[in-house]
């Protein structure tokens, strides 16, 4: 008798991506599992590995946020010449390989850098970057930029009329509309940042000055690598995966509304935009933090520049293509799974970001190499990984514009019969082109910086850019491997814009 | 110019084209990632062979020495691979435990400094750790001295790198019972520990660090590739602990032949004379026209140290736990 | 005819019965209080809710198992009639093709059409660049080109002002109750009723009753309308 009432879309494309983020993510653990000798058990250092990954995740993750919202407030509230630049540009450091972003932090902070040149110089004592601080320095570098931009989207989101009425009713706009928001985003930020700080390693490891800043995920590179012990490397990602459904049950326990929107062009006009002077010098301190290391970046590159490589060229294109792929199917699968909506999505949108990158790779290999030659498919692989990596990023920015065009015109659709692929060709499609785009440009971004699967599977044919740049740094050229870097940036930070700037033309 | 393969459908054409050419037989040499790549000797090695051998040469690249290792555990004897190439004395225990490999049977003087007498594991090249430094700054002359120093260096992590795992040797091997203390003095000179060989020479060169765990022929790549005499490699008093990278013929090879050539291959001067400016190491057998010019002006240690692949295997766990103990506190 | 046949509807705790019929050819007004359930039921008729027992029939056919784009029925919502994204005459194609490959014979039609709306040359803009009244009159050309022989109106001129509005109704009138179509529309305005309807289904405390003529109703209340209207007055 309970016919469902409403199919506006079939079952299979978002059952498809579910299934491929199960396969590579719980699949390729099982792989791994699958092949283990089970003779051990967690030592006394993974235990250490992991408080110490959880602390420098919350602290990391914690700071992130708290940072990151008066910058958005600023953002939000103000509008100035080249705003729109400022905020693509701030998303820079997320986009970048890590090993980049490090030289770029030393080149400000290190040693030699320029805040312990300014220190000396003024007769002070210099300061280490080495440690737990620095791990946290580093991670909030890296995430604060995903902060801001997903909190200010929380922000943009608010309607106007909203501020109207605050305004008429003479109420606090903090109280009444700006915590409400803060309750519904911050923690979901939180969230997928204390996630990417869980499975950091190179960052802990080159910044945490020793063994002390051991994270779950080295651990399970020297189980991977040099004990070949797949069951000890099983055991400590089924503990990153518990870790992170523990954090995203608390989180979801403390925020259930996700309110994200999708514009972020629009400056919405406000009635309480008193004290710009405050707002400026967030923006300008956020500005100066991020965009310092990434202009030594740039400026360490610039002498290679100009004498790389052919080969680089060729890597570059590659990298180029794959990061277009796994952006498209990236898209196709935060769709599908938008479209599909429900709990189980959500679950999937968060699961990938729990995923150890390694156990990936090796359980991804484990599973083509008794069909393939890994190397005939290692470009194909690091598309669908990276897809699927990227996939939580674009879920969280298409799935609220998806529910919201399903609300707003799903019974209309479907009094029309304009169902199945006509209601998302005609309907779905051009009205969520902006998040589409943006989730594109961040999907490709993050594929052409990744130096995960490609490592254990390409041959000499299929260098990317970014295991070129190790290649070149691993044989002594470390000026080449500078200007490779900032090919890298440039060419992360170009398709990120294009394709974002595609989802807002002229819609 | 190499074809990349894009999509499944263009990887199935070559297939298809690959298998027409399938008289000229191949061979195929897994390897550490930095061996194939442009800069490294892998196209000359390549080039160099097959004029002699009618063959087709392909090498598989992958990660560093230790992704190497489990690159091959990970395929088991399914694996393609003929050859592997660029494991260290400090793999070869748990490599020759996995049984895929065979006798290499190749009788040739070598010109290590140690006696070579393993069956299975032939060195194509050797090299020495040390620490690199600046030329003109004050240089400790042993690990204690370096210890006692206020002079910061930056290390590799022997859980993620073979020159990481190179030092813990290096420090059991000199001091045996002692080396946790060693350590503990040590660990106030250590600026950070980094993933591998990479992160860690590019911060000392950015000036992180007043030198880094490196080799003694890396001064050589400033000073031919670059015409840079700044950097140095320091001589301990203890001597000095050695890197011996070597090859070994897979039982399971279905080119048994020509993978017994390219090991014979790999012993003359065409292979060797490539070695020292592209890997940067000393050849395993020097070739008749010597060393390269500027080799000569390198750091050579007064004792050579070298635990023998069982020991390294049997003290690694331990030697491991005293290095995060004393680096921890 | 329309049929509700011992229908029983449920969404959480909120419980509606209806065992009526729609007079064929006629407009009959869904009048009640906020909440009591006049738009489930009309979401009943077009199939988006599920009755939990009894059926809606057509003709003295089930509908149970029709999708609502498969059901003779067109909906006018209370709003989102239009797709912000599509051209007016793309808006009324979707009833004619929900794939929008449109001939250039359809295109002719929709041309008609939206003239006997008032809306000649409106073809090619988009919605936003319509006022209100001319955006109910687009979507009300889109039912009339679609020409099911049951039209559902969930309230879909509420928005405009009480001027427009009854032009609006008369429209509807002249346009889609001329063509012998069935009419079902919800309101809360006694008023919007008087001036269309030929019954009343007056829809209270969980029962939609059966209709009764508009002029009979009003003339002599009963104590759940008189109550709302009561309350609808003060």
């Amino acid at each position: 008798m309970a016919r469902s009432p409403v199919a506006i879309t079939p079952f299979w494309p978002g059952a498809a991506a579910a299934a491929l983020v199960l396969l590579l993510t719980i699949g390729t653990l099982a792989a791994v599992a699958w092949r283990a000798k089970w003779d051990a058990g967690l030592s006394v250092a993974d235990w250490a590995a992991i408080r110490f990954t959880i602390v420098q995740a919350l602290v990391s993750a914690g700071l992130s946020v708290v940072l990151a919202i008066p910058v958005a407030r600023a953002l939000a509230r103000r509008r100035f010449a080249g705003r729109q630049m400022l905020i693509t540009l701030l998303g820079a450091p997320f986009l970048l390989p890590v090993i980049v972003a490090v030289l770029g932090l030393l080149a400000v902070f290190g040693r030699g850098g320029m805040v312990n040149n300014a220190l000396t110089g003024l007769g002070f004592e210099p300061i280490s970057i080495f440690g737990f601080h620095g791990v946290v320095l580093a991670h909030v570098f890296f995430n604060l930029p995903l902060a801001i931009r997903l909190i200010l989207q929380g922000w943009l989101a608010i309607p106007a009329e909203r501020f109207r009425l605050a305004a008429t009713l003479n109420a606090s706009v903090w109280r009444m509309l700006e915590w409400p928001m803060l309750r519904a985003v911050a923690p979901s930020t939180f969230l997928v940042i204390f996630l990417i700080c869980l499975t950091s390693f190179a960052v802990a490891l080159t910044l945490g000055g020793g063994p002390r800043a051991t994270t779950v995920e080295l651990a399970i590179y020297q189980a991977l690598r040099f004990d070949f012990d797949l069951g000890r490397a099983a055991l400590l990602a089924c503990v990153q995966f518990a870790l992170c459904v523990m954090a995203a049950a608390v989180v979801w326990r403390i925020s259930l509304v996700d309110g994200m929107g999708a514009g972020l062009d629009r400056v919405v006009q406000r009635w309480d935009t008193d004290r710009p002077v405050l707002d400026y010098i967030f923006i300008a301190a956020a500005t100066v933090f991020l965009l310092l290391p990434l202009s030594m970046v740039v400026l360490r590159g610039l002498p290679g520049l100009f004498d790389l490589p052919t080969s680089i060229w060729a890597a570059a294109l590659r990298s180029v293509i794959v990061a277009i792929g796994s952006a498209m199917l990236c898209v196709a699968m935060a769709l599908a799974l938008a479209l599909r909506g429900g709990a189980l999505v959500s679950v999937i949108g968060v699961l990938p970001l729990a995923a150890s990158g390694l156990v990936v790779g090796t359980g991804a290999f484990l599973i083509v190499f008794p069909f393939v030659r890994p190397s005939d498919v290692a470009l194909i692989v690091t598309m669908l990984v990276n897809a699927t990596l990227a996939l939580p990023f674009a879920l969280r920015a298409v799935a609220p514009a998806v529910a919201a065009v399903q609300s707003d015109f799903g019974r209309l659709a479907i009094s029309l019969n304009l169902t199945g692929w006509s209601w998302v060709r005609i309907v779905v499609l051009p009205r969520v082109r902006r998040p589409l785009g943006f989730a594109a440009g961040l999907a490709a971004a993050l594929s052409m910086g990744d130096l995960g699967v490609i490592t254990l599977f390409a041959g000499q044919a299929q260098e990317t850019l970014p295991l070129a740049m190790y290649r070149l740094m691993g044989a002594y050229r470390m000026a080449d491997a500078a200007g490779a870097a900032l090919v890298l940036l440039a060419l992360s930070l170009a398709l990120f814009w294009i394709c974002d700037r595609g989802g807002r033309a002229d819609a | 110019m190499k074809t990349p393969t894009y999509l499944p459908a263009v990887a199935g054409l070559a297939l298809c084209a690959t298998g027409a050419l399938a008289e000229t037989p191949v061979l195929q040499v897994m390897t550490y990632d930095s061996f194939v790549s442009e800069w490294g000797p892998g196209p000359s090695v390549e080039a160099a062979f097959e004029e002699t051998c009618a063959c087709d040469l392909q090498f598989v690249g992958t990660g560093d020495g230790a992704a190497l290792l489990a690159r091959l555990q990970l395929e088991g004897p399914r694996t393609d691979a003929d050859i592997v190439l660029g494991l260290d004395t400090n793999l070869t225990a748990a490599a020759r435990e996995t049984g895929l490999f065979a006798p290499h049977g190749v009788e040739v003087d070598l010109s290590l400094p140690i006696a070579w007498t393993d069956p299975e594991f032939l060195p194509f090249d050797w090299g020495y750790f040390a620490f690199v430094g600046n030329e003109g700054d004050a240089a400790p002359t042993s690990l204690r001295a370096l210890a006692e120093s206020d002079v910061q260096v930056v290390i590799q992590d022997p859980r993620s790198s073979t020159p990481g795992l190179g030092l813990l040797m290096w420090v059991k091997a000199a001091y045996g019972d002692e080396a946790d203390a060693v350590w503990a003095d040590l660990a106030d000179n250590i600026v950070t520990v980094t993933p591998g060989w990479s992160e860690a020479y590019g911060m000392f060169l950015d000036g992180e660090a007043d030198a880094v765990l490196s080799y003694t022929t890396s001064p050589a790549y400033h000073l031919i590739a670059e015409d840079d005499a700044s950097k140095v490699a320091w001589r301990f008093d203890e001597g000095h602990y050695m890197q011996v990278e070597v090859a070994g013929k897979l039982a399971a090879t279905d080119q048994p032949e020509l993978a017994d050539q390219f090991l014979a291959f790999m012993v003359s001067d065409a292979f060797q004379s490539i070695i020292p400016t592209t890997n940067w190491m000393y050849p395993a057998v020097t070739p008749a026209e010597g060393l390269p010019e500027g080799f000569e002006t390198l750091m050579t240690p007064e004792k050579s140290l070298l635990l023998s692949p069982e020991d390294a295997a049997a003290k690694r766990d331990a030697a491991l736990d005293e290095w995060r103990a004393a680096l921890s506190q | 005819m329309l049929e509700c046949k011992a229908l029983e509807l449920r969404q959480g705790d909120f419980v509606l019965s209806a065992d009526l019929q729609f007079a064929p050819g006629k407009v009959t007004a869904l009048i009640g209080p906020s909440g009591a359930g006049k738009s489930t039921l009309l979401g009943a008729l077009a199939g988006f809710l599920a009755p939990v027992s009894g059926a809606v029939l057509w003709d003295s056919r089930d509908l149970a198992y029709d999708a609502p784009g498969d059901r003779p029925m067109s909906v006018l919502f209370q709003d989102n009639n239009l797709f912000p994204h599509l051209t007016i005459a793309q808006n009324v194609g979707l009833a004619l093709r929900p794939n929008l490959r449109l001939s250039a014979a359809d295109k002719d039609r929709i041309s008609d059409v939206l003239a006997q709306v008032g809306l000649a040359g409106f073809d090619h803009r988009k919605p936003a660049a319509l006022s209100g009244g001319q955006q109910s009159r687009a979507a009300l050309a889109r039912v009339l080109i679609a020409d099911r022989p049951i039209v559902l109106l969930d309230e879909p001129f509420a928005a405009l002002g009480p001027g427009l509005k009854d032009d609006m109704l008369d429209l509807v009138q002249t346009q889609l109750a001329a063509g012998r179509r069935t009419l079902i529309m919800v309101t809360h305005d006694p008023a919007d009723a008087k001036r269309i309807a030929d019954q009343v289904v007056l829809v209270a405390d969980g029962v939609a009753a059966a209709p009764v003529g508009t002029d009979a109703l009003f003339a002599d209340p009963p104590a759940a309308l008189v109550s709302y209207l009561g309350v609808g007055m003060g």
